[in-house]
């Protein structure tokens, strides 16, 4: 990025309005304060892994918020919840990008003019170089070739090893003056301007994108629409009908867990999901999978497998023997072996709504101390262990309810252990009369369901572009060296009037250049190949 | 990847902790053996002086010249500010024992490093056990190399010292069978992603020993200046502050180029698994903090007044952010990344 080249005595004072707003650019966009604001920005960044993010996990900001009320509000009043979308965090960027584009431009601008310029003009005194040296050669009358010769073709041997020369054939000495390496600047430009481009990309991509969460049960069809999602975030520019019409139904899910090892017993080992997919409503159906790190890609909106459980078919008979609830439930596993909480609501029973909550056991078997666990991840023995309520489960009054609670407070128990008619224990099968004639009910049978997410980020796209060219940019000003190189040749007449011919040459690096030495050895090399020295005796 | 998974080597997966246990102790002792270098290097240093005067006073005798000659002739150096060796090299007995046994260590983890890949049939960066255990490797394996051409020897105890500290965290804090791995780690993106983020990782470290031997060499040499007494003189066998600095700032450069893949190649994967490239995930959140902070330390070098002590600063800030995402956010921060297996 640009040098801060602003003058150290400014009077403020002085200045006026425009003034004002010239220093403070140039102060923006000195070198220093960019700096500033990058280790600002490094360290702005910390607060979001130390507290629960809402656009990370938002269930966690709500935990906190409960567990901590006062802590929590005070933080949440500093974005701390929210430190990526802050107006500090983004204040700290958005100036950092500021100032970038305020050293771009006037670099773009003077690397331009200095492609077009030839290289600078030759150093009245090359020995005052970091690496310089002389070589003598044989003089005009020995070898026939004039000082402005060698300058020509030193200036042609400079041009092989990739300078751009300039021999300069007028005056006394001859000299050429050469330059390498103006790619440098323009890989480090590359770099500066991808950033912009790859930050630009992010925020206008991600406002016409969309992403949203579905559970698909085995058997179940997902349509992109609105009504399907379980949960959807649109971008700011968002519109409903770029939501494309594809369909999946999900057939089967298959996990397997690892037999051979005994330390790594039951551990998965791979998810696949079986489906069907539509990629428009008229399309062929088309069988696919969907894998951990193997999305379905669907033009417009991938489906990105990311969780997985169980889903007991159950069936809710109320009082009067009517059905109040039939179809798989989706439970939440608790631990490797799938042990899963599970909730059913049975708003429709009459005359009194019914309740459960409780576990699913896949492989159902008792621990040392009786309890009841479960001990294979698979459905060897599935049992369903549930307590039991009925009363209102407060649905009607409009408020929205997690369907993974059931809320208690307001019910009577009907089953549990501490009761005399004691927990519910179903097998695949099997039915259950709840007490005092409320109703029954029965275990089906077992389906698998899978968590997905939808996401549709036009962003992509340009953002790998803006990192691949940023990243060719960033190995181009690193690991290349501008250089500049003078050739002098000068003839001189010693005390016995005899002519004495010197090359001498210089290099100077411009920025970081570990390499300089070496190449000036080499450069020294090249010369005394086309001209070889010449040894004086007695000098 | 297939569900028809390669069958685990048991035995051979044994054969391997056993190899990582013989490492260990052969760096310990490769460790004791670089410590024992510096320690003697005073006693060294004296020999040489006086050898030095001895044979300067013989030449002024011989050439019967007046003046006096600087004592201690580049030829008498015990480094020189192009790290390479120099005619006194060979004379550091403890410095040779201690570069063998680091070979051998590398060999024979080297080999416990492959032997746990092929029984695990996949890459043996899968857990906390292996990023411990294949990085420590890495480190070994990049300073020897190092060696070769540079005479790094100064910083044996340290980098050896971490590679041992490393070895026995892994075997005794997270000794973790051979197993497969699990579903989110089945991508090639763990092949390229995590063994350049390790290779990073053990370049960093490398430049972190420069930049801090950097800070004491620069500290004693103001001390030196003002008169006072050398308190380090095993510091004699470290280069001066600049070329430390110098040389620190290459290998940065191609690490902090490496760490911008690992980012880049991180959030491609992370889109194929997550369906999004970047999500500041705990793990995304700091491997950006060490990607800003040595971003910070490049430019701080091409900035007036931040060249020397404060950009070494930066960059040992941003090796403890490595240490930190490495050893913190793995293991106690909850994250997508959690694959610590813990």
């Amino acid at each position: 990025m640009a040098k801060n080249d602003m003058k150290k005595d400014v009077a403020v004072p002085a200045l006026g309005f425009v003034g004002m707003l010239r220093w403070a650019w140039t102060q923006l966009t000195s070198m220093k304060t960019a700096l500033f604001l990058l280790l600002l920005l490094a360290v702005a960044a910390v607060p979001g892994s130390l507290f629960p993010q809402r656009s990370v996990n938002p269930e966690q900001v709500t935990i906190y918020l409960t567990n901590k009320p006062t802590a929590g509000e005070w933080l949440d009043r500093f974005q701390l919840f929210d430190v990526y979308s802050s107006v500090w965090f983004s204040a700290i960027y958005m100036l950092l990008f500021v100032s970038l584009i305020g050293c771009i431009l006037p670099r773009v601008k003077k690397h331009a003019k200095a492609l077009r310029t030839p290289p600078p003009r030759t150093p009245s005194r090359l020995n005052r170089l970091p690496q310089n040296g002389t070589i003598e050669i044989q003089s005009a009358a020995e070898s026939g070739l004039s000082d402005a010769e060698i300058a020509r073709q030193a200036a042609a041997l400079l041009k092989k090893r990739g300078y751009r020369s300039e021999a300069r054939t007028e005056g006394p000495t001859p000299s050429v003056g050469a330059e390498r390496g103006y790619i440098r600047e323009i890989g480090n430009l590359l770099f500066h301007i991808s950033l912009v481009g790859l930050l630009a990309s992010v925020g206008i991509g991600g406002a016409f994108g969309y992403n949203g969460q579905r559970v698909l049960v085995e058997g179940e069809t997902f349509v992109n629409s609105l009504v399907s999602y379980d949960s959807f975030k649109p971008g700011t520019f968002f519109k409903e009908d770029s939501l494309d019409p594809y369909s999946v139904k999900l057939d089967k899910f298959n996990i397997t867990f690892d037999r051979e090892s005994t330390t790594h017993f039951g551990q998965p080992i791979d998810f696949t999901a079986e489906v069907e997919t539509r990629r428009s409503p008229d399309a062929e159906p088309q069988k696919e999978t969907i894998r951990v790190n193997h999305p379905l890609r669907i033009d417009g909106a991938d489906m990105y497998l990311v969780g997985n459980g169980y889903a007991p078919v159950v069936t809710v008979r109320d009082g009067a023997g009517n059905v109040a609830f039939s179809g798989p439930v989706v439970s939440v596993p608790q631990d490797g072996m799938y042990t899963s909480l599970m909730v059913i609501k049975a708003p429709d029973a009459k005359p009194d709504q019914l309740g459960f909550q409780g576990f699913l056991l896949p492989t159902a078997m008792t621990d040392e101390t009786g309890f009841a666990i479960s001990g294979d991840p698979n459905a060897i023995n599935p049992q369903l262990q549930l307590n039991s309520y009925y009363g209102n489960l407060g649905l009607d009054d409009g408020n929205p309810q997690n369907v993974y609670v059931l809320e208690t407070d307001a019910l009577k128990e009907l089953n549990n252990r501490n009761l005399d008619a004691g927990g519910i224990v179903l097998s695949a099968g099997q039915t259950y009369k709840l007490p005092d004639g409320k109703g029954s009910i029965s275990f089906d049978g077992l389906k698998r369901f899978i968590g997905v997410d939808i996401a549709y980020d036009p962003s992509k796209r340009p953002v790998a572009i803006f990192a691949a060219l940023s990243l060719l940019g960033l190995g181009i000003s690193l690991f290349t060296a501008r250089r500049r190189a003078w050739v002098k040749v000068k003839t001189s007449v010693d005390g016995s009037g005899r002519e004495e011919r010197i090359i001498e040459y210089g290099l100077l690096a411009r920025g970081e250049d570990h390499g300089l030495e070496s190449e000036a050895k080499e450069l020294r090399k090249l010369l005394e190949q086309q001209w070889p020295a010449v040894e004086r005796a007695g000098v | 990847m297939e569900n028809n998974m390669p069958t685990i080597n048991v035995a051979l997966g044994q054969y391997s902790d056993l190899f990582m246990l013989l490492a260990a102790i052969v760096y310990a002792s490769a460790f004791v053996a670089f410590a024992w270098d510096l320690a003697k290097s005073s006693k060294l240093i004296q020999e040489i002086d006086a050898a030095t005067l001895a044979s300067e006073k013989k030449a002024l005798v011989a050439a019967g010249a007046v003046g006096t000659p600087p004592p201690g002739g580049a030829e008498n150096e015990l480094v020189n500010d192009s790290m390479t060796y120099t005619a006194t090299s060979a004379k550091r007995m403890a410095a040779k024992v201690a570069v063998s046994l680091t070979w051998l260590g590398v060999l024979l983890q080297g080999f416990a490093v492959v032997a746990r890949g092929i029984a695990a049939g996949r890459v043996p960066w899968g857990n906390m056990y292996e990023f411990l255990s294949t990085g420590s490797f890495l480190v070994a394996l990049v300073f020897s190399l190092v060696l070769l051409k540079k005479d790094l020897r100064f910083m044996g105890t340290f980098v050896i010292g971490l590679v041992t500290v490393m070895l026995c965290g892994a075997t005794m804090g997270f000794p973790t069978p051979v197993a497969h791995l699990v579903p989110a780690l089945q991508s090639y993106w763990l092949i390229i992603h995590v063994s350049i983020a390790v290779l990073a990782s053990s370049l960093f470290t490398i430049t972190f020993a420069m930049n801090v031997l950097q800070l004491v060499q620069h500290a004693r040499m103001d001390a030196l200046a003002a008169g006072k007494p050398d308190k380090m003189p095993f510091m004699r066998l470290v280069p001066g502050a600049a070329p430390l600095e110098n040389f620190a700032y290459r290998i940065n450069a191609v690490a902090f180029v490496m760490w911008t893949f690992t980012v880049m190649a991180g959030a491609i994967w992370a889109e194929a698994a997550w369906g999004r490239y970047w999500g500041w995930d705990t793990k995304e959140v700091w491997s950006f903090v060490i990607w800003v902070v040595y971003a910070g330390y490049l430019h701080a070098r091409a900035t007036g007044g931040w060249t020397g002590a404060r950009s070494a600063w930066l960059s040992i800030i941003g090796y403890l952010c490595i240490v930190f995402n490495f050893t913190v956010v793995n293991i106690y921060f909850n994250g997508l990344h959690s694959y610590a297996g813990l």
